[in-house]
């Protein structure tokens, strides 16, 4: 199929950008969105003109890296994927495809479609963990744990971290990502202990690093390559609450 | 010339860990402080590193190369992780998962360290546990096993399809506990360039910031390499993009041996190549071999009927359908090791029974399965790979088999460490998959992880110790050292090189090329005449790609076409030590299948007699031919045997 390519140019984290237009032919339906990208790329390398970066590594869907906007959506038309696992049979030949970087403001535009998302490691940095050295740690199988709560523990810990719940909302609220980092723990004894202290930690990094509220849209749900229900912000919400109700007086 | 030892500790197999904790030097927690770690990467061997060597003290500096640590190829590994828990009461031991190690790995790994790597598996366990990583688990609220390749027991832990993504977010948060602590400081988007050597020891490394393209350099008492495998030089495999060999070829250069370089993991159940445009293949986890079973047609007719889109899979009735596994190894069926499947589907395949539009490709079915089980059951044991292999094939595996075929996964080949995971160069230790430690000639499924977090999490907290106990008296280093500026020279010049050639062809092009002269003669099937021409087709790459490839940009801004210019540059070179490595060993063992050596009935033929030893590659000079020294392998716990799973 031939496409019209809409890509969003920037130079750098303080240049000035702008859509540029590009066509693309003979795209095979069995390829992905990344390998059109890889074709368009090689051709304008083979012209000298420089190509358009884009973040991707494992190409399958897990590691979280790739962030595009294609026609307004992250991550694209399909639901539950990433765009490295969207294939190029989703589109019609001589469509025109509008490809963005994630715009939130947490998230600064490196270059072209690339954006900077430390801001996630920051927030898990502010508590995303359970606070165990290595070694000196119980039996695994002296801490039974229903298999309800393990499997609501591993549905939210299958979050990504791509961002896409971000780039989703209106307010560029990250309640999404840092709910199902709060949820897996909350929901297991091991994170029990520290919970309080965690969630009230990282909502506050999650605000001093400008990430607006949520209003329940869900549109982060909607978007969520991995599916993480909007259920974990509801379980935040709440462990927040508990967190400030039963704070120790400063 | 440089004497291999690989200090294995005195004693009996079964003591020798404990001893050597029991004997080896300790830095006291003042002088910790004192006393800087580089680790270069954060998958599950280099984040579990400097998370503990954080933990203890130590001032560690760690680098990735993606956005954030918690994005290394170590998240893709899907399957799960053994450990020598028995749970399943189902008779597994520390001894049995040692046993099946080496055997798994057709007799070419280390006792020693095998037996550590089972030994600690149960920790491991334990440690993720802690963490908080969930686990599968059954109704009363105990941790679930499943089996894998290579073993009759169920000792692989899980979670879900997602096992290496849980376990990594585990080192991650360990990881990030840490940075929080102060005792990590933390460089992403940041790539290896080149490895200090001071009177002998590492004591740094050249880092080039992506983003900036600034280069940087850092000291420190000791360097960690942990960055991976070298899978990517085939082009085409299960490897992420950015996965690179070029860490530990820089070391290689500078003088670290490299292990067993031609010993190469081909996965047997991937998503078969469907285009020339095609970036990278998608691994199916060996998982599905619990449920799945593997056929081809049993004529030559039906299966170019199916190739021709004039017959289904489905229609095709029982007796028509040749189950391989089964009929060739009926003791372990569709569970035998990687390299026994990848070969059979590559023989059926090569005798004209393959399907799929190009033929290569077998069926990987679960209408069994589903019939016996119930669709609900397979979806919440293999829910996600389903949904993966639909979205890439645009097939339902549900109604009509998957299709699959072998392809570049992992490497066991590494740089050559010694029992503490030191190399060649003091103060150089390599962990993970970047050394060639646990897994001799092939790796069983779900050991991956389990060696990675062995090495980070409890071998290098020791062993380092031992090596940094006497370094307590050395000053911080200071980067204005001549060997500092010699090699941050030769990293500027070399970019400058690069950006200079200004040629006609594209840096992928020239990869595609390389993997294919790879996959070609150095892949599943290896030959004298194969392996020669290898050799001669790779240097006139090389030599065609310094005279002709194009990078286009500059080198002071983000430029991936500049980063993958400098990983193929590495992997041109890479791809021939591998080749020469598979000529010299005459043998076949393991993912190692020399033509020349089978059995009647087509099974890898091991020469114990001529090649009980693992390789050991020493660097001379560009364009001279490396050295070869050959570290004898010692069998005294396990009775070396030609290797059935019938």
């Amino acid at each position: 199929m031939d496409l019209t390519l809409k890509i969003w140019r920037q130079a750098s984290a303080t240049a000035k950008g702008k859509f540029v237009n590009y066509k693309v032919q003979d795209i095979s339906a069995e390829a992905s969105f990344l390998e059109m990208l890889d074709l368009l790329n090689e051709s304008l390398v083979q012209k000298g003109e420089e190509p358009v970066a884009f973040d991707h590594d494992c190409r399958e869907g897990i590691c979280g890296a790739c962030s595009l906007y294609i026609n307004g959506r992250p991550h694209g038309p399909d639901r539950g994927i990433t765009t490295c696992q969207m294939h190029m049979r989703n589109f019609k030949h001589g469509e025109t495809i509008v490809i963005e970087p994630w715009r939130a403001k947490p998230f600064p535009v490196i270059k072209d479609l690339m954006v900077d998302r430390s801001a996630f490691d920051e927030i898990m940095q502010a508590g995303g963990y359970v606070s165990v050295r290595t070694g000196g740690v119980p039996d695994a199988n002296a801490i039974p744990i229903s298999k309800r709560n393990a499997d609501l523990a591993m549905d939210a810990a299958a979050c990504i971290g791509c961002g896409a719940c971000v780039a989703a909302c209106k307010n560029a609220s990250a309640m999404l990502f840092v709910s199902a980092k709060v949820s897996q723990f909350a929901l297991l004894p091991q994170g029990k202990l520290e919970a309080n202290e965690r969630v009230r930690k990282m909502v506050a990094r999650m605000d001093e690093l400008g990430f607006g509220n949520c209003t329940n849209t869900y549109a982060c749900e909607a978007e969520c390559p991995k599916e993480i229900s909007a259920a974990n912000i509801a379980r935040m919400n709440r462990e927040f609450l508990v967190a400030k109700i039963t704070a120790p007086k400063e | 010339m440089v004497k291999l030892d690989a200090k294995i500790p005195h004693g009996p197999i079964a003591e020798k860990w404990t001893n050597y904790k029991a004997h080896q030097n300790l830095v006291n927690p003042a002088n910790k402080r004192k006393l800087d770690i580089i680790v270069v990467g954060t998958g599950l061997a280099g984040a579990s590193a400097a998370a503990s060597l954080g933990e203890l003290g130590f001032n560690v500096k760690v680098f990735c190369i993606q956005d954030s640590p918690r994005r290394a190829h170590s998240i893709a590994a899907q399957g799960g992780i053994n450990a020598a828990k028995n749970y399943p009461n189902d008779g597994d031991s520390i001894y049995r998962l040692f046993y099946d190690t080496v055997k798994g790995g057709d007799y070419r790994a280390r006792e020693a360290n095998v037996y550590r790597l089972a030994e600690v598996s149960n920790s491991i366990i334990d440690q993720c546990v802690a963490q908080g990583v969930p686990f599968a688990r059954e109704y009363g609220g105990l941790l679930d096993n499943r089996s894998f390749g290579g073993a009759q027991v169920s000792r692989t832990f899980y979670a879900r399809g997602q096992t290496g993504q849980q376990l990594l977010l585990g080192a991650y948060s360990a990881l990030s506990k840490e940075v929080a602590n102060g005792s990590v400081k933390l460089y992403t988007r940041s790539e290896m360039m080149d490895l200090v050597i001071i009177d002998g020891r590492a004591r740094g490394v050249i880092m080039r910031d992506v983003i900036s393209g600034k280069i940087e350099r850092h000291a420190a008492h000791a360097v960690v390499l942990a960055t991976g495998g070298y899978g990517n030089v085939f082009f085409l495999s299960t490897n992420a993009m950015a996965s690179n060999g070029s860490a530990i070829w820089k070391a290689f250069r500078k003088g670290a041996f490299f292990g067993n370089p031609c010993f190469t993991q081909i996965h047997p159940t991937c998503i078969p190549v469907h285009g020339d445009y095609q970036s990278k293949l998608t691994l199916m986890s060996e998982s599905l071999r619990n449920d799945g079973r593997i056929w081809v047609p049993k004529s030559p007719e039906d299966a170019e009927k199916i190739r021709k889109g004039q017959m289904k899979p489905t229609q095709l009735p029982e007796q028509a359908r040749d189950y391989y596994l089964e009929r060739r190894y009926p003791a372990f069926g569709n569970l035998v090791p990687r390299d026994v499947a990848s070969r059979a589907a590559k023989e059926r395949c090569d005798a004209g029974f393959g399907v799929g539009k190009t033929g290569l490709a077998v069926y990987l079915d679960f209408a069994d399965a589903i019939k016996r089980l119930g669709k609900h059951v397979i979806e919440a044991r293999y829910g996600n790979l389903f949904q993966m292999y639909e979205k890439i094939n645009d097939e339902n595996p549900y109604e009509t088999p998957m299709m699959i075929y072998p392809a570049v996964h992992y490497t066991m080949g590494g740089i050559w460490v010694d029992y503490e995971l030191q190399t060649t160069i003091p103060g150089l230790f390599a962990a993970g998959e970047a050394n060639f430690s646990d897994h001799g000639a092939n790796r069983l499924g779900a050991s991956a992880l389990m060696q990675g977090l062995s090495d980070g999490y409890f071998v290098l907290p020791y062993t380092m110790q031992n090596y940094l106990a006497d370094q307590i008296g050395v000053a911080r280093f200071k980067t204005e050292a001549p060997e500092f500026e010699q090699a941050e020279k030769e990293t500027r010049d070399r970019i400058q090189k690069l950006l200079s050639v200004n040629g006609n062809h594209t840096v992928d092009s020239y990869h595609r090329k390389l993997g294919l002269i790879m996959w070609d003669n150095v892949g599943m099937g290896r030959n004298k005449a194969g392996l020669e021409k290898a050799i001669a087709l790779i240097q006139e790459l090389r030599a065609d790609f310094w005279k002709n490839v194009k990078v286009t940009g500059t080198n002071d801004q983000v430029n991936p076409e500049l980063e993958k210019a400098l990983r193929v540059a590495d992997f041109l070179e890479l791809g021939e030590l591998m080749a020469r490595d598979a000529l010299v060993r005459e043998e076949s063992c393991g993912g190692h299948f020399r033509e020349e050596h089978q059995t009647p009935d087509g099974e890898a033929l091991r020469n114990d007699k001529d090649f009980n030893f693992v390789s050991a590659w020493e660097y001379t000079g560009a364009d001279k031919e490396p050295v070869l020294h050959k570290e004898p392998l010692v069998f005294e716990y396990i009775e070396v045997k030609q290797r059935n799973y019938k």
